[in-house]
């Protein structure tokens, strides 16, 4: 790395803020790029547990990014993966405890989640394919970036499953009691685990439909 | 013994790795393209969970729980290490995926050709991890976990199979153009997890 000042850049110029925004559409990591379903569809049954687990993943792929940005140099590259699952390990153990200490009933309803954000696909993927190349600051915001664009995809599906399975959002019931006079029943269907896999898919739809791009031959 | 069937085919079944706990997604639908491929990965999920869930238990029993370290002497029974287990636990998979790699190229060539491009892969599965984790939080015995263990690898790889008979059929078929792919597949691994719990009632 060099030190001279030619080559800085600006924080916010044009080129980090196309980091910043593309994975919230075009490459989004759920829906384009199929990376991080694994950890994190269980969480979506409400929205508060959502948007905690979509806050964490986001804490740990920026920090992650940056530790990793840094090390580049230093990392001899047989033992980069062991190298990346530690730092990406002890990121996640900060986040546990601070989840354990603040908010203790969300973390017990995460249960196992919190710990599956360290195989959570979309941090190893930024950080094999962004962060080992590029400078610290650049990789800082393609982490958070990252983190957003899976957290709204975590966020939107929350919100259908608590709406049409709980007839709630944050714990509140939004549904008027005289719907449920007329006849109308929540659908216990959204609240079982396979409707979030079904609901991602017409996610995926309507952005495609939307997106011709992406379409995939 | 009736226990130890319980737990495995709860694992296979009911409580399938995949369908109701969505874990190791991305390699299934990243793998599950051709049946051939979908059968190797799934072998080599289902031995790596045999090897590092027991593993992971006698870390967890004899080193990281609460009171675990009370085998050293009276000074070290409140010592509680478990918030180090996620580190733990995963330094154990990558090590042993690397470890497992290295042997079975030396001792069992045809099997690396089999298997080989999908071991290093299975480091970020979180179907391996999420059993580690599981295994601490319901506090299972020994012969309890080692059921689970196969269980899991045994409905995750009856998932990856199944998936990739249905993706080889659907090939041909008329779907509308932005489902296709990855729109699809998620649409059918939904249907196919509704499907998995009709067995849902059964109880042996």
């Amino acid at each position: 790395m060099s030190t001279t000042k030619k080559d800085k850049e600006p924080v916010f110029s044009l080129k980090n803020m196309r980091l910043l925004t593309s994975p919230f559409n075009l490459n989004n990591p759920i829906t384009v790029l199929v990376l991080g379903i694994c950890s994190a569809l269980a969480v979506t049954v409400q929205m508060k547990p959502a948007i905690i687990m979509a806050l964490s993943v986001t804490i740990v792929t920026a920090f992650s990014s940056l530790i990793i940005s840094v090390l580049r140099n230093t990392i001899p590259p047989s033992i980069r993966i062991i190298v990346q699952l530690i730092v990406v390990a002890s990121l996640v153990i900060i986040v546990d405890q601070v989840l354990k200490a603040y908010v203790y009933d969300v973390s017990k309803k995460l249960s196992i989640f919190v710990g599956l954000i360290i195989t959570n696909c979309i941090i190893m993927g930024r950080l094999e394919a962004f962060a080992m190349q590029n400078k610290p600051i650049p990789s800082f915001i393609d982490g958070i970036g990252n983190g957003i664009g899976y957290g709204m995809i975590l966020v939107v599906v929350a919100f259908f499953r608590e709406l049409l399975g709980s007839g709630k959002l944050l714990g509140m019931s939004v549904i008027p009691h005289s719907f449920y006079e007329m006849g109308y029943r929540d659908n216990g269907m959204m609240i079982l685990p396979p409707m979030a896999l079904i609901t991602i898919g017409v996610i995926i739809w309507v952005q495609r439909s939307r997106n011709k791009s992406l379409i995939e031959k | 013994m009736e226990n130890f069937f319980n737990i495995l085919i709860k694992a296979i079944f009911t409580g399938n790795m995949i369908f109701s706990f969505f874990l190791g997604m991305c390699s299934y639908l990243a793998v599950s393209k051709t049946i051939k491929t979908s059968m190797g990965l799934g072998v080599a999920v289902t031995f790596m969970l045999v090897i590092t869930a027991p593993l992971n238990w006698l870390l967890n029993t004899y080193l990281l729980k609460a009171g675990a370290l009370s085998w050293l002497g009276e000074n070290y029974k409140d010592v509680d290490l478990s918030y180090l287990s996620f580190m733990i636990f995963i330094a154990t998979i990558a090590a042993m995926t690397q470890l497992v790699e290295m042997m079975v190229e030396k001792f069992a060539p045809a099997l690396y050709n089999a298997l080989g491009i999908f071991l290093p892969l299975i480091a970020v599965n979180c179907a391996i991890l999420g059993v580690s984790l599981f295994m601490q939080e319901r506090e299972y015995t020994f012969s309890e976990l080692l059921a689970f263990a196969l269980g899991s690898g045994i409905g995750w790889w009856l998932a990856i199979v199944s998936m990739a008979a249905i993706r080889e059929k659907i090939r041909y078929s008329n779907i509308p153009k932005p489902l296709q792919g990855l729109g699809i597949a998620f649409i059918i691994t939904g249907l196919m997890g509704i499907a998995f719990m009709s067995f849902m009632g059964i109880k042996i």
